[in-house]
């Protein structure tokens, strides 16, 4: 036994097992957000009319266009990674950079969104909030909590690309070591799929 | 015990020789997730009815599986992580239905 754990001792770098311990992490990141989706269920199902009435405040335009930016960093992180593989050092960066940009505009456009909420009160303990039903209260609630979790994953993920960019500069993170790089995009995949979700079921309730 | 150590050298591949998704397939695959999200918004603005929601999570669920499958290359990765991903996907898919066989045959006291 003691022959076959010393046998690979002098090579430690095993990017699959590197790849597969982000998964866990990411295992438990989508049963943090699937728990709030089977609160949102639930509450969904018990309020439809007010779901439906809350919704109505939120801009469709404004979702779209955050759901293709976030969608089109997704694939520029792709590409930096492919770009990577094949030796394009300085394009891998640069589409890093140019991911991190759009997870920036995707925050200003949430700032904005939030910015409206805000000077009608909608806030979780506001004026305007308070006098809504309960149900649409519930709305309010989760849509805070949901797209706030979101974006704070958002900004944790352009401080990861950031810092991978930096090592790829580097050279740490080379053409043929290159795991921690794709780690990164699986987590901002991971970001782009949980906005899939919220996107249709709190913007699109028509 | 024979059998262990067979698969346990055969899952062990080197960096080099890893697939590449090639830039004009990542492009491809970006194309199709807008196709489905104008298609979802779209969709969104007729009156399904009880569907409605099954609809949209059934375009996110595409959408999600074109990032999973390429995006996240499980596709081309060791088969062990996409078992995982799809036993992650059950548990939550039984919990729904464990949770909603509960609430929606609980009667008012």
């Amino acid at each position: 036994m003691s022959n076959a754990v010393t046998e690979n001792h002098h090579n430690h770098y095993d990017p699959t097992g590197i790849r597969f311990g982000m998964w866990l992490f990411l295992f438990t990141e989508i049963l943090l957000f699937g728990t709030l989706f089977i609160v949102y269920a639930v509450y969904r199902f018990a309020n439809s009319e007010p779901f439906h009435d809350a919704s109505a405040t939120l801009s469709i335009l404004h979702g779209t266009v955050n759901t293709v930016v976030l969608l089109t960093s997704s694939l520029t992180v792709a590409l930096s990674i492919t770009a990577l593989q094949k030796g394009q050092v300085k394009r891998s960066i640069n589409l890093l950079l140019i991911t991190i940009l759009l997870a920036g505009v995707f925050l200003v456009i949430k700032f904005f969104e939030y910015k409206a909420k805000y000077h009608y009160g909608l806030f979780p303990g506001m004026e305007g909030y308070i006098e809504l039903p309960t149900g649409q209260k519930q709305f309010f609630n989760l849509y805070f909590f949901m797209t706030g979790l979101h974006a704070i994953h958002v900004i944790i993920g352009m401080i990861l690309l950031g810092i991978i960019a930096w090592y790829i500069r580097k050279g740490t993170i080379n053409p043929t070591r290159y795991v921690y790089l794709e780690n990164s995009g699986l987590y901002w995949h991971i970001v782009d799929v949980v906005w899939i979700f919220l996107f249709p079921l709190f913007y699109l309730i028509i | 015990m024979n059998n262990v150590h067979d698969t346990n050298h055969q899952n062990h591949t080197p960096d080099n020789d890893v697939h590449i998704t090639s830039f004009k397939d990542n492009t491809l695959v970006w194309i199709d997730l807008l196709i489905l999200t104008v298609i979802t918004v779209k969709i969104a603005f007729f009156d399904l009815q009880n569907l409605t929601v099954a609809v949209a999570l059934l375009v996110a669920s595409a959408k999600t599986y074109l990032v999973g499958a390429h995006f996240m290359h499980l596709k081309f990765e060791s088969r062990i992580i996409s078992i995982f991903v799809g036993l992650v996907a059950l548990v939550f898919v039984l919990v729904m239905i464990i949770l909603f066989s509960d609430y929606l045959f609980r009667q008012e006291i």
